[in-house]
């Protein structure tokens, strides 16, 4: 007689022990899924404001990229001040949906996206910061693909 | 007043649309000289041209672009009377417009 509740008393015990346990890995697991999620997150900030290469893998993501001689990028090889350079930038391709210029050092590399309709001529005008001498490149996008162009910018300050 | 100035030029069918925005386009690297403590970046993120209504053109801008950025696009066609309107959104939420008419 005695040993039935006994025994029951012991899987109840034991049930409400796996419980317990269940419930409480559960929760150690949503914790841990949650701690993860975040730090993830923040991992993905220094990513987005990398360096060139990343940059465009983030905007491009593996497309491949064609240099080309279609694209005039108009800009003084030799500056003063990196504090306001003009550039323009003029392309004979056909189709041009977007137009993104990049400076290679800058701790951001992209300077600016410009996603162009049809009703527009692939010519855009604009004015960079650029912290160091560094290559200027800008990437076409069209319908057939992206194509790219580069000028190397020499800072010289104090230079007449 | 508002923060963008717009003038169009137009010559050969196309029309110039020039832009002058004032702002500080902070990066967020610069440090305040007096106090030396890091000034927060402040930059427009988002620009967008509308001809008449109609987006023609949507930038993303980072913080690479000078302080007071200038802009220029080329528009084909564009007559006397259309209705040019300019609007930007920059990191803190702040956002400004103007409309133009072409003389």
């Amino acid at each position: 007689m005695s040993t039935v509740p006994e025994q029951y008393a012991m899987t109840c015990n034991r049930r409400a022990f796996i419980k317990k346990s269940v419930a409480l890995g559960g929760c150690s697991m949503i914790a841990a899924a949650g701690l993860l999620g975040s730090s993830e997150t923040n991992a993905a900030w220094p990513a987005e404001t990398g360096i060139l290469q990343q940059t465009l893998k983030r905007l491009f993501k593996d497309q491949q990229i064609i240099a080309s001689d279609k694209i005039d990028i108009q800009i003084a090889k030799i500056v003063g001040s990196g504090a306001n350079v003009p550039i323009t930038v003029t392309s004979t391709l056909n189709n041009v949906e977007s137009i993104a210029i990049l400076v290679e050092k800058n701790p951001i590399a992209l300077a600016a996206k410009f996603d162009l309709t049809p009703t527009m001529e692939a010519w855009v005008s604009a004015r960079l910061k650029i912290a160091e001498s560094s290559t200027v490149m800008v990437i076409v996008e069209t319908d057939a693909g992206f194509y790219s162009a580069a000028e190397k910018i020499i800072i010289s300050p104090g230079n007449c | 007043m508002s923060s963008i100035k717009i003038r169009t030029k137009r010559t050969d069918g196309k029309m110039q649309l020039r832009m002058l925005i004032a702002h500080p386009m902070e990066h967020g690297r610069n440090r305040d000289s007096k106090t030396n403590a890091l000034i927060p970046a402040h930059f427009i993120q988002k620009l967008t041209v509308k001809h008449n209504n109609t987006v023609i053109m949507s930038g993303n801008i980072g913080a690479n672009i000078a302080k007071d950025p200038y802009f220029s696009f080329l528009l084909k066609g564009g007559d006397v009377g259309d209705k040019i309107s300019i609007s930007w959104l920059d990191n803190l939420g702040n956002r400004d417009s103007q409309e133009y008419i072409v003389k």
